[in-house]
């Protein structure tokens, strides 16, 4: 069938099952958005209100779904408007493709009119990219990059795409898809993981966004079950392992629970689960776990000794690996665990004050109740993220959704936007703060102009909360540019005027009412909420950055 | 760990920016390289880059992990038993007493003058890199007025 180029890239796009797509149109793209035009009852396009936007909505419709999210851009800064959002998505292994436009290849070289070398410009921030100068390739090009996108180490690809190339014509067939089987897991490295796994008394299990990409959270709870361990999550593994269950020690890190810092200092195994030791879990790389043996099991080796040095390596797909660990494990019984899991190490509890009474953990946790845990949580960076992190509680993959890698901030609206498109049956609440809300809030036009459902939540201390207790601990309370008291945004006049009710929690009492009110509404349309809390609520536990992850601070003392 | 210069030979796809993304996988890690080589095979769709760079065993394995993770990189050869060899054109001298004295150091070396002005000769040698360090060593009494090495290029012994 002879197709024009900008079909070709629709039909190749229903081929991998992309039937909804984010993006803004723009000169270099009149092709496609044409094609989109009369492919509309196929495939759906939500345009945002910023290609950074559309970029997050993708990232966060492939991390709520699991399918590889599409993202199209035009030339130029449309092309340059998405390199956060590429980066995000890179930095937290999240496939997705972009397809950008680009000048026509006879002027292609020449500074043209919106003329950027994105190719050039992302290669540090994508998985691979593609420029496409020849319509021939076209079809195999982006069936490579959802290819590519969507395995191993999953990532997001560009594929360049210029403007005549969308208009030439060329034969085109459809091709299905092959489905590849994961590569043989070696026995060697496997049996050396079970020898240390049978001879170890103390094991710990820590999980990360591995195994969520992998969908093995039933292996991952069956290895937690047949070597008798505690679990911890890192950031990104947040939903990996119900939190609910009675082997859930809490997140590990920066900000992690006591216990589970505790508990990587008494264990004498540390199993890393589709992880990547991130310098904000492992503190000081030379005390890290410094008692234990480790295990690390991942599918990019090239993980292995980065930044932890660690003796028995175990490479593939998470979920292949842990079936067959799991089948070689006779059932273990370790008395520290229950000691672990017993044991209460004083976690840190939020005040408010007299004029900010109310906590973000109070909000959180009665959010948790009023939905049985079972919606999916976006955040924006900073304190809201980490309180995100640690009062909801978890009980699936793909329920947090949250920048790790790069921490984003303005990641969460568009994120939440896109997940709830791809999860239309969840309930779907954006954890913002104020700094990381007025840095993309335009999507908001999204959510009511598309009436996507969702709950923007903003947790209002009105300063950078996050960068001002760094401020506070490590530069003598000087709190330069992160205090917003200026700002004296009206967050029900702003909602209102993009057709958001809004609604405002600042007091205890009205906590469960405004969040039945707010979830009722999120039936139908998006709400907004605005939670005012006092500026000095930190985040805690805390270890500093570098630190040795022991003893981390629980406590901070406002007045010194 | 112990630092060291290890030869690697890497298999890629003669694909658009090839160059860029390896250089640049180098420079954002802060992975130093000596010299590299890139030229054609005998497959026309695959260049061969001879890399020649320095780290511990540690930073090597690395550093062959983080290539294979690039989509163009085919294979990832660290060469233990290899014949290596470097090519180079240099010019030097400044008088034409000099010009005479350089050519015997060239003859002892078997490198070929290609090039003869009033005062100067251009050289041109092929040999092991240890050689043509050599080589340039005892060339510099001389005044070397330009040079050009290719980098190392390397093929495993059978
Ligand atoms: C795009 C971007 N710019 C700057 C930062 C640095 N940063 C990290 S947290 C933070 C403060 C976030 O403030 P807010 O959204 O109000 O969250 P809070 O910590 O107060 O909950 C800043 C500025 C960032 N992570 N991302
Ligand atoms: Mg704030």
């Amino acid at each position: 069938m002879l197709l024009s180029g900008s079909d070709i890239i629709v039909e190749c796009l229903l081929e991998q099952g992309a039937d909804t797509v984010f993006g803004y149109p723009g000169g270099a793209v009149l092709n496609i958005y044409d094609s989109l035009y009369k492919y509309s009852d196929k495939v759906r396009h939500i345009i945002t209100s910023h290609e950074q936007g559309a970029c997050h909505a993708a990232d966060g419709f492939a991390r709520a779904t699991g399918k590889t999210g599409v993202v199209i851009a035009t030339s130029g800064p449309g092309a340059t408007n998405l390199t956060t959002g590429l980066a995000t998505a890179n930095m937290d292994s999240v496939p997705l493709v972009a397809i950008t436009g680009n000048v026509s290849t006879n002027l292609l070289g020449l500074d043209s009119f919106q003329e950027v070398d994105i190719t050039g410009v992302t290669i540090p921030i994508t998985k691979h990219n593609f420029i496409v100068k020849n319509i021939a390739e076209l079809a195999d090009t982006l069936r490579l990059a959802f290819d590519i996108a969507n395995s191993g180490r999953k990532g997001p690809v560009l594929v360049d795409i210029p403007k005549d190339i969308t208009a030439a014509t060329y034969e085109y067939a459809p091709v299905k898809p092959i489905a590849k089987a994961p590569a043989a897991v070696s026995e060697s490295e496997l049996d050396a993981a079970l020898e240390l796994i049978m001879k170890s008394e103390k094991p710990y299990i820590y999980a990360g966004g591995g195994v969520v990409s992998a969908n093995a959270e039933e292996e991952l709870k069956r290895l937690a079950e047949l070597c008798d361990a505690p679990v911890s999550c890192s950031l990104m593994g947040q939903g990996a392992f119900d939190q609910t269950d009675r082997r859930y020690i809490g997140m590990l890190g920066m900000h992690g629970t006591v216990k589970a810092a505790a508990a990587l200092n008494s264990c004498d195994l540390f199993i890393g689960v589709g992880t990547r030791f991130s310098d904000r879990v492992i503190g000081d790389p030379n005390v890290f776990g410094k008692n234990a043996k480790f295990i690390h099991i991942d599918i990019d080796p090239a993980e292995f000794n980065k930044n932890v040095e660690v003796g028995c390596t175990v490479k593939g797909d998470v979920k292949e690996v842990l079936k067959a660990l799991c089948d070689k494990i006779s059932q273990k019984k370790c008395a520290w665990t229950d000691e672990i899991i017993a044991k209460d190490f004083g976690e840190p509890v939020q005040k408010g004050t007299e004029e900010f009474p109310v906590t973000p953990q109070a909000v959180i946790e009665k959010l948790d109740e009023l939905t049985n845990g079972q919606a999916v949580i976006a955040t924006e960076v900073g304190q809201n993220q980490m309180w995100a992190a640690q009062y909801y509680k978890y009980k699936e993959p793909r329920s947090f959704i949250s920048s790790g890698g790069l921490g984003t901030m303005g990641f969460g609206l568009g994120a939440a936007l896109g997940a709830k498109v791809g999860r239309p049956d969840k309930t779907v609440v954006n954890i913002a703060g104020d700094g990381s809300f007025a840095m993309n809030l335009n999507e908001l036009i999204t959510a009511s102009a598309h009436n996507i459902p969702i709950i923007e939540m903003v947790i209002n201390n009105n300063v950078l909360g996050m960068v001002r207790q760094w401020q506070r601990l490590f530069y003598n309370k000087h709190f330069s540019q992160t205090t917003l008291d200026a700002r004296h945004i009206d967050y029900v006049k702003l909602g209102e005027s993009f057709g958001i009710q809004t609604f405002v929690i600042n007091k205890n009492e009205d906590i469960e009412p405004i969040l039945s009110k707010a979830l009722e509404i999120s039936k139908n349309a998006p709400v907004m909420i605005e939670v005012r809390i006092d500026r000095d609520i930190n985040v805690l536990p805390m270890i500093p950055a570098g630190k040795p992850v022991i003893d981390p601070i629980t406590e901070i003392d406002l007045e010194a | 760990m112990h630092e060291q210069e290890y030869v690697l030979s890497v298999k890629v796809l003669n694909n658009n920016g090839v160059l860029p993304r390896v250089g640049g996988l180098f420079a954002r890690r802060g992975y130093s390289i000596k010299s590299l080589n890139a030229a054609e095979t005998e497959e026309p769709s695959i260049s061969r880059l001879t890399i020649v760079v320095s780290g511990d065993l540690r930073i090597l394995e690395q550093i062959k992990n983080q290539l294979m993770k690039l989509y163009d990189v085919r294979d990832v050869q660290i060469l233990r038993d290899a014949v290596t060899r470097e090519h180079i054109l240099i010019r030097a001298g400044r008088n034409s007493d000099d010009r005479h004295k350089i050519i015997e150091i060239a003859n002892l070396y078997r490198a070929k003058p290609v090039d003869v002005a009033a005062d100067s000769i251009m050289l041109e040698l092929t040999g092991e890199p240890a050689k043509i360090d050599s080589f340039i060593d005892l060339l510099k009494p001389f005044g070397i007025i330009k040079m050009v090495r290719s980098g190392i290029t390397a093929l495993e012994r059978d």
